[in-house]
């Protein structure tokens, strides 16, 4: 059972990486790592029962709180166009609405 | 399956590897160099290594992705070609591979509990740990306990290359607008 969930969640990080690589828009790649970044969490739970360690549980867990700051840092970027902007200082840009 | 699982991964890492060098978009390389750390730490954990796992996750796909994209905020997202032919380059890299997987077939076999780097101070370790310091996980004993010391210069010296991080891309200040790239390259 373990083994068969484990063999299924390889197929779809080797489909994120290829979708990674062939893009063909920014988004997509984008995408690709936020959901490669979740089956990360999934094949080390699903290997921590396979290996007969459960514990491993909670190093997924950490890695789910991991990826979600990559996501953040990533969202920032796209819409302020810089990390350096501190809460309550949105440029104009952003209050007239357009994206960057 | 352990070693199934570790194929799988290590192909990915390749395949990931390469990517890296052929794609030309900085953002698309950036997610990419994320997705190797996320395999590099899977690697880890397969071979039991977690602490080693949870610094690679935390440093490689988490701090170095948002450092790596403050970096491309403040420069530019397409790479340049590059002037010269890589041939020498990759010559070169061929060579210093060749070299370290011949060094490889000396090394002992993986797990070997007849290796001399496992004869040595570890079975004092593996006895004494749970004695002298209470601490189940040996790895985390020797580093934190046996080389306590080391493990805190360790610490100092990340501490002052983030202070000094920190003041180069100090712009986040308050009350200081971040540079703007094209009004910077006019001066």
């Amino acid at each position: 059972m373990f083994t068969a969930a484990a063999i299924a969640l390889m197929i779809t990080m080797a489909f994120a990486v290829i979708r990674a690589f062939v893009g063909p828009t920014l988004y997509d790649r984008i995408l690709a790592v936020n959901m490669f970044g979740t089956k990360t969490v999934l094949i080390i739970a699903v290997l921590g029962f396979l290996m007969g360690r459960p514990e491993f549980l909670d190093i997924a867990l950490v890695y789910a709180l991991i990826n979600f700051i990559g996501v953040i840092a990533l969202l920032k970027y796209f819409k302020y166009g810089n990390l350096a902007i501190g809460p309550g200082e949105a440029p104009k840009s952003i209050e007239k609405g357009q994206d960057t | 399956m352990e070693e199934a699982v570790n194929i799988v991964i290590l192909a990915l890492m390749a395949v990931t590897v390469i990517g890296i060098v052929f794609i030309r978009n900085l953002m698309a390389v950036v997610m990419l160099s994320g997705i190797y750390s996320l395999l590099a730490a899977s690697v880890f954990v397969v071979l039991d290594a977690v602490d080693v796992a949870f610094t690679e996750a935390a440093v490689g796909a988490g701090i170095s992705t948002v450092l790596f994209i403050g970096t491309l905020a403040l420069t530019t997202r397409i790479e340049k070609k590059p002037a010269h032919k890589p041939y020498l380059p990759f010559i070169v890299v061929a060579i210093t591979g060749a070299a370290l997987i011949y060094g490889s077939f000396d090394m002992a076999r993986f797990g070997d509990a007849e290796a001399v780097t496992n004869k040595h101070v570890a079975p004092y370790y593996l006895e004494n740990t749970k004695k002298h310091t209470g601490i189940p996980n040996v790895v985390t004993a020797v580093l934190a306990s046996y080389r306590g010391y080391d493990t805190l210069g360790e610490v100092v010296v990340i501490f002052t290359a983030g202070i000094g991080v920190i003041l180069l891309l100090g712009s986040w200040r308050r009350g200081l607008t971040p540079p703007a790239p094209h009004k910077r390259d006019e001066a």
